[in-house]
């Protein structure tokens, strides 16, 4: 054994694990929401059936609400319940609960809702911007603009510029475990709430918010979660604000709302579709003169996460590339979609989408091998970032580039693809590549407002216990937060214990989000662990060097002499880390990681469908606290993204709901889809993390789509602008290549 | 009606209806709660189970067809048997909802291929989705405990 276990691992192998549906509960009852219909509107009337037997029901309804009736979020624009008015179907109109969930079906027969629908609902980006009618004023919720040089000017004197109009659809998260929580009113009048989510502190000031209960009668347990890549971030709040709203109704008993599966792909956020329009120029030399794209995601009815969701996707569009002139102008879009959210990736994977396929296309015509581009183009240290920052040591952008086309063949592959292409096949393969780099943790000043904490909290038997409200739901942090704890404090990993995540006992150490649990977090952990080192010897007499028993005495003696056991640390900006939001100048992030994907594929010459062969994801990740772990992480992302590039595709029926709500038509990568995947680790460990780590849980996002289409690409000989690249839209595509062509 | 079988090794008498879902006996009659619901139609493989040796997915399968039948849940496969040990070796389970109905897709996969190819692992577990591991971490714990190797 090289790495230590996991240690969320036996109890979920073996099937003990609780998750939110596995609680064993007394007296439950079940819970079920009633929705709008059409796409916006307003409700005219709802109607409780009064020939039916209403007692043993609890119901809700917005006049329930003793708090304020908006989710809180950024804005406080999207209603907990629907009073009157709403922008989107599918949007909590009343709450149902019986402990006979075959009563509770025949129960919301008997609801009626009447409702005038919005006369015009808008569904697509480029409608929303130049409509008429209006979700809100102008349709955009957010108006970024990174703004760098001279574009206009670089235009003059470019001597080769394509120009692109590229598509991302919506992608569902799919977490295995659908989401749901359990809201309970305790003899002690505390409202108790636990359930599937990120962001156990989101849901406690959410609830705050709409109870008007204080926060010492509220408390947040986070139980086993069954993955959330992003999904299980803003939502729960809304979730755990319908089953208290229930429990300070119901008398005492536990309410349980647990979505089905379709109830969670049709309202519960996704990725944002995108929109970009790219315009590069290059010299004849193939070096960078500009990079101009306005770039364009549907935010869906409410502004939710939708501006810092821009934001990272502003900052991501021009790439790890070293160009004097960058404008990207970054629109968040209302339509009458229901609102999109967090997915893995948070807007990057979109504007890198769209500036990868266009690198190629500018490679194209240029004449120039798309590898070739790239080396021309990657940041050096000591150039200036897109973002106007001096690029440091802690740039890899080229050596992982030399290093992903070195080990996957890349230019003996694309030799030996040409000679297949060449021969009388029922394929034709291609190789394709992107290069990008992920910024981790939040963006710009944003771990400056989250100002997180985290307590170490040693005991008398010299057991050590990790508090902090980062959430493990799959991507290892229990494991990763405890082996760095017990690294700094020399102690062996049994002795440190990740505490259950428990707004009763755990500090705000932020959301689970933007790839910041193990670096950033991480970090703290490794500064409170020296602090108490430092108590114990200060205090307690530990010596400089210790045994895991003599560990065990002092807190003993400490904790009979009556001293207490407790440190915290908290996050302290770092002083070069300068970001203005309103230029977009500055550091974006307090690290990058670096990364160059590569991807063979063979598409069928009859069906158009495509296979990936070969997939290399070579990253530099500054250093692997868990290599197994990192890579599971890797591989996990490689594959959403390969399902990115080719199957997912969220369809909408005519109220903008997802309309392909089922298993059996919203496709994700199965085993059969995927073969084995090669993962290149580099480590520098020159990031902000314990021993220079960056994090990792996004990255992986970003590269599969474009480095996919670019080897379709190579492989068909046609321009694919759009994902996901399935053969209905491959078979257009070379049928209108023929037909212009013939002309 | 009244439905008996043996699960996990015991004899068990069910009383439902007999279009009730195995899943729903096994979870909110029988307490086994390692049997998981993702989707309720059949595609995801969370509720998986071993019935008579073979598996399926219990949210499809009613109960009246059960009389007589060999059930085994996660609960019934020991703790210490080198598939478990191998997923937990090669950290095969990240959030863990679809670890079970895996466990028992190896375990028929192995009881016909004791030794199976890369491509018999994956047409083997094809019938059960997992969204966090990209599938990696698996192969290689199916792999271990079908040779024994332990390079984790
Ligand atoms: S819950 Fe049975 S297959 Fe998904
Ligand atoms: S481990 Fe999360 S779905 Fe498989």
């Amino acid at each position: 054994m090289i790495y230590p276990q996991r240690v969320d691992g036996l109890p979920k192998i073996t099937g003990k694990a609780l998750y939110v549906d596995d609680i064993p509960l007394n007296g439950v009852i079940h819970a079920s929401t009633i929705r709008s219909s059409c796409a916006g509107g307003v409700v005219e009337e709802l109607t409780f059936d009064p020939t039916f037997d209403w007692t043993p029901f609890v119901v809700v309804t917005a006049q329930d609400i003793p708090g304020l009736n908006a989710i809180k979020m950024l804005e406080n624009d999207q209603p907990v319940l629907v009073d009157r008015v709403f922008r989107h179907a599918g949007e909590p109109l009343a709450l149902l609960a019986h402990s006979d969930p075959c009563m509770l079906e025949t129960a919301l027969r008997h609801v009626h809702v009447r409702e005038t629908p919005l006369a015009h609902p808008i569904f697509d980006i480029d409608e929303a911007l130049g409509a008429e009618s209006t979700i809100i004023p102008g349709n955009v919720y957010t108006d970024y603009l990174l703004n760098k040089g001279d574009v206009e000017q670089a235009q003059k004197n470019a001597e080769c510029l394509i120009v692109e109009r590229l598509l991302t659809p919506s992608q569902e998260q799919l977490y295995i475990e659908p989401q749901g929580m359990i809201a309970v009113l305790q003899e002690d009048g505390v409202l108790r709430i636990e359930g599937s989510m990120q962001c156990p502190y989101y849901v406690l000031d959410a609830l705050e918010q709409c109870t008007g209960l204080d926060k010492n009668r509220l408390q947040v347990v986070q139980s086993t979660t069954g993955g959330a890549f992003g999904g299980k971030e803003d939502y729960p709040s809304m979730i755990a604000c319908h089953a208290a709203l229930l429990a300070l109704k119901a008398g005492g008993l536990p309410v349980k709302l647990i979505y089905e599966r379709g109830e969670d792909l049709r309202v519960t956020p996704k990725r944002h579709p995108s929109r970009s329009l790219v315009r590069l120029g290059a010299n004849s030399e193939g070096e960078l003169q500009f990079i101009d794209m306005d770039f364009a995601i549907d935010g869906g009815a409410y502004r939710t996460l939708s501006p810092v969701v821009l934001s990272r996707g502003v900052i991501h569009a021009p790439g790890p590339y070293r160009c004097a002139n960058i404008r990207v102008r970054g629109r968040a879009v209302a339509t009458n979609h229901p609102p999109f959210g967090a997915f893995r990736g948070f807007g990057a994977p979109q504007s890198i989408f769209a500036l990868e396929v266009a690198m190629d296309r500018l490679a194209a015509k240029l004449n120039m091998d798309p590898a070739e581009l790239r080396q021309k183009n990657l940041l050096h240290r000591g150039d200036v970032s897109p973002t106007g920052d001096l690029v440091g040591e802690d740039c890899f952008a080229q050596e992982i580039l030399d290093e992903a086309l070195r080990v996957s063949h890349y230019y003996e592959r694309q030799d030996a693809f040409r000679v297949w292409n060449a021969a009388p096949h029922d394929t034709l393969r291609g190789i394709g590549l992107a290069t990008f780099a992920h910024g981790a943790g939040f963006t710009g000043n944003g771990e400056l407002y989250l100002a997180s904490q985290v307590f170490l909290q040693a005991h008398a038997d010299g057991q050590v216990e990790i508090l902090c409200s980062n959430t493990e739901m799959g991507q290892g942090a229990a494991t990763t937060l405890v082996q760095i704890a017990a690294d700094a404090l020399k102690l062996p990993l049994e002795q440190v214990h990740l505490a259950q995540t428990d707004t009763a006992r755990v500090p705000n150490s932020g959301p689970t989000v933007a790839s910041r649990t193990c670096m950033v977090v991480g970090d703290l952990i490794e500064k409170a662990a020296q602090r108490l080192l430092q108590k114990l010897r200060d205090e307690g007499g530990l010596a400089q060097t210790f045994t895991p028993a003599e560990f065990n005495a002092v807190c003993l003696r400490m904790q009979e002499s009556g001293k207490d056991l407790l440190v915290s640390a908290s996050y302290q900006p770092p002083v070069d880390m300068l970001w203005d939001e309103k230029s977009f100048t500055g550091r974006a992030y307090a690290s990058y990681a670096w990364a160059a994907y590569i991807a063979e594929v063979e598409v069928d010459k009859l069906t158009l469908e495509t296979r990936v062969l070969n997939f290399t994801a070579a990253q530099e990740i500054g250093h692997a606290v868990h290599p197994q772990i990192v890579q599971g992480q890797i591989e996990g992302g490689v594959v959403q993204g390969i399902g990115y590039a080719l199957y997912e595709n969220v369809l909408w029926n005519p109220f903008g709901v997802m309309a392909n709500d089922r298993l059996t038509n919203y496709i994700i990568p199965t085993t059969a889809d995927i073969g084995p995947l090669q993962i290149v680790l580099m480590e520098k460990g020159l990031g902000a993390g314990p021993k220079g780590a960056k994090g990792v849980g996004e990255l992986p996002m970003d590269g599969p789509a474009p480095a996919i289409v670019n080897a379709i690409q190579q492989a068909l000989k046609i321009d694919v602008a759009q994902i996901p690249a399935m053969p209905e839209l491959l078979l257009d595509l070379s049928r209108a290549q023929r037909g212009s062509q013939c002309q | 009606m009244s439905v008996k079988m043996q699960i996990n090794g015991q004899e068990v008498q069910v009383q439902a209806p007999p279009a009730s879902r195995l899943l729903d006996v096994l979870r909110v009659e029988l307490g086994l709660k390692g049997a998981k619901e993702g989707c309720g139609e059949g595609e995801c493989g969370a509720c998986a189970v071993l019935v008579n040796g073979q598996v399926v997915n219990s949210c499809l399968i009613p109960l009246g067809q059960m009389d007589g039948a060999e059930i085994v849940t996660i609960e019934g496969v020991p703790g210490d048997s080198t598939l478990i040990q191998a997923f937990h070796d090669c950290a095969a389970a990240q959030c863990g909802i679809c670890t079970p109905g895996m466990i028992l897709a190896a375990t028929a996969l192995l009881a016909e291929h004791p030794q199976p190819t890369i491509d018999e692992i994956r047409w083997g577990l094809s019938g059960n989705l997992c969204r966090c591991t990209g599938y990696g971490r698996i192969y290689e714990a199916v792999t271990q405990a079908s040779t024994g190797d332990t390079h984790g």
